[in-house]
């Protein structure tokens, strides 16, 4: 029977490889990906907490359905940018976007 | 019940539904399409194999099991091998929650889950994932313009699709569909929900590529669209998730709008069956009667004119539902 | 060990399994695909958590909706060319360095903290109960999160139209 604590290692681990794929990738969109996983392991935590911490109050779903909500425009609008700096820089890797104004 | 019992009944139900999908709806889908088609064209369709051509496709899926997978050059291998299954995986995921009749021993579903609209809406949003897999793994332009135009129309058509579920969850005060049957026995929700009736079924035909929306694999301009460079049973396979998906939908659309398995004298599967089969008959007779809209025309349907008739229909029907609730 | 312990090793190996395809495959269009069975780990996690409410919607909107946004933006920008140039950036070493301390301070946290236990039992019926705290306590929130949206909506519209 897993414990809350299995669920916390695995949200851990699912949240460092995220945060592996911010750090060193180039591509904008799997910088993207990245945060989607770390969004992900959030989630896992609070609903963890939520059946595990306080199971009589529903803060934990809520909350991790908010957090689906602002994800999806969080994709939205990165995506949305990374598909404005293709038109205008030609370039999808972000160590290569590196002026201000063109 | 112990867990493994469950696996068991588990993998025991997705055979049984894998065989019911591939026998009833792809095979013997197939088959109708093609006498409908003739019957529609002033033909006779497919009449030498077995008693009026009853087993023309079992002889051609016979066939297509013989013939060689060919794999494009430079394609994407372990995408365009992974696809082929997402595609008719997504469509059987669909049936769990269809309760295609009742019985003695309750009523026969595979699972009443407590979220079963939504968990419709987001089984046949998981067909896009394939699509756009085997339109990209095939390396071949056709594939990639038919797998992207999917992308959008089935994207646009998820919304006003989900809309109309909700309204009907609305109605029927739940999300289960066994309890959304159970309350249409007064009344079919096509009467008291005509609009999103026809919302759902417009939506059903974009979601299921089907003329007038088949922009996706229209053959005038994509050749197979997203499958034009699969062989053999892979090929099949797609048609198997096309069709089961159609039927899906079909079942769906019973099971919200024309009360399930309920009606009067014959056994609830068989009126399952028969409603089943009605909408079916609608599904190819807009098919074979229709030409295809543009793929601008299609966007702008969707976004101008479903999404907010739909979303009018949700909220006179919260109205509705608030007020006789007081 | 029982079935609960057995799915949750299993979904959790698919979670993590897929997830480092994500992180390190060479092609970005695989990461993406890879997406998907994370993202369906996940789903069976919160299927083991009693959340099914929350399960479908991170099918309906993780894996149907924000898996196949990113494969289309993979393609409409530099699609199957990006295989030959280079994913990473110089800061490999560092970033698995970071990755890993991180990972060993939240593990460390998680195991040795006593988490407290609040009395109370998870209502049968999950999406009757989100829905009566959406629009109950949590009303401020809702509102909230629904003007971001429409925010984003525009947003996303207005970045990624042509100039004409």
């Amino acid at each position: 029977m897993p414990a809350l604590t299995h669920y916390l290692v695995l949200s851990a681990l699912l949240f460092c490889l995220g945060l592996f794929a911010v750090v060193t990738r180039r591509n904008g969109v799997a910088i993207l990906m990245g945060i989607e996983l770390m969004l992900n392991a959030a989630n896992v935590n609070l609903v963890a907490f939520n059946k595990f911490a306080a199971p009589g109050a529903m803060q934990g779903q809520v909350f991790a359905l908010i957090v689906i909500t602002l994800a999806a425009c969080e994709a939205a609008v990165g995506l949305a940018l990374v598909l404005a700096a293709y038109r205008s820089l030609e370039t999808v890797y972000v160590d290569e976007i590196n002026v201000m104004k063109w | 019940m112990p867990w493994w019992l469950e696996l068991i009944r588990a993998i025991v139900g997705t055979i049984i539904l894998f065989t019911g999908v591939a026998v009833v709806a792809a095979m013997f889908g197939v088959l109708l399409e093609r006498k409908i088609s003739g019957w529609m064209q002033s033909r006779l369709g497919p009449k030498h194999v077995g008693p009026q051509g009853l087993l023309q496709t079992l002889a051609d899926t016979l066939k297509l099991l013989q013939k060689e997978n060919i794999v494009p050059h430079r394609a994407d291998r372990a995408i365009f091998a992974t696809a082929v299954i997402v595609v008719p995986l997504a469509a059987l995921l669909d049936y769990v929650v269809i309760p295609f009749g009742t019985t003695r021993w309750g009523p026969l579903i595979f699972r009443d889950l407590n979220v079963g609209v939504v968990y419709f809406a987001a089984t046949s949003s998981l067909v896009v994932v394939g699509i756009l897999m085997a339109g990209w793994g095939s390396n071949n332009k056709y594939a990639l313009l038919g797998g992207l135009r999917s992308a959008a129309q089935m994207v646009s058509y998820e919304i006003p699709m989900g809309l109309s579920l909700i309204t009907v969850a609305l109605m029927a005060g739940s999300l289960s569909t066994v309890t959304i049957v159970n309350a249409q026995a007064g009344l079919w929700y096509i009467v008291a929900q005509p609009v999103a009736f026809l919302v759902f079924l417009t939506a059903a035909t974009a979601e299921v590529n089907r003329v007038p929306f088949d922009l996706v694999e229209a053959e005038s301009e994509l050749v197979a669209g997203y499958f034009s460079e699969y062989s053999g049973m892979r090929f099949a396979l797609f048609q198997l998730g096309e069709y089961g998906e159609m039927f899906a939908m079909a079942g769906m659309a019973v099971t919200l709008f024309l009360g399930g398995w309920r009606g009067p004298v014959l056994p609830p599967v068989l009126w399952f069956v028969i409603k089943l089969y009605a909408l079916i008959f609608v599904f190819m007779w807009v098919r074979w009667t229709y030409p295809r809209f543009r793929i601008d025309q299609l966007l702008n349907f969707s976004w101008k004119v479903l999404i907010p008739v739909s979303l009018l229909n949700l909220v006179a029907t919260a109205f509705v539902v608030m007020v006789m609730h007081r | 060990m029982s079935g609960e312990a057995i799915a949750f090793y299993v979904l959790a190996a698919v979670t993590l399994g897929s997830g480092v395809v994500v992180v390190t495959s060479p092609n970005v269009v695989h990461s993406a695909v890879a997406l998907v069975p994370t993202f369906l780990g996940v789903t069976g996690i919160y299927v083991l958590l009693s959340a099914e409410f929350v399960a479908v919607i991170q099918v309906l909107i993780y894996a149907g909706a924000i898996t196949v946004l990113i494969l289309f933006v993979i393609m409409l920008t530099e699609g199957g060319t990006g295989i030959r140039a280079r994913q990473r950036n110089e800061q490999g070493a560092i970033g698995a360095a970071v990755a890993a301390a991180m990972a060993g301070l939240l593990i460390a946290v998680a195991v040795r903290t006593p988490w407290a236990r609040l009395p109370g039992t998870l209502p049968t019926y999950t999406p009757g109960a989100i829905g009566q705290s959406f629009l109950g306590p949590n009303l401020l929130v809702f509102e909230g999160t629904s003007v971001v949206l429409l925010v984003s909506l525009v947003g996303a519209i207005v970045i990624a139209r042509k100039e004409e």
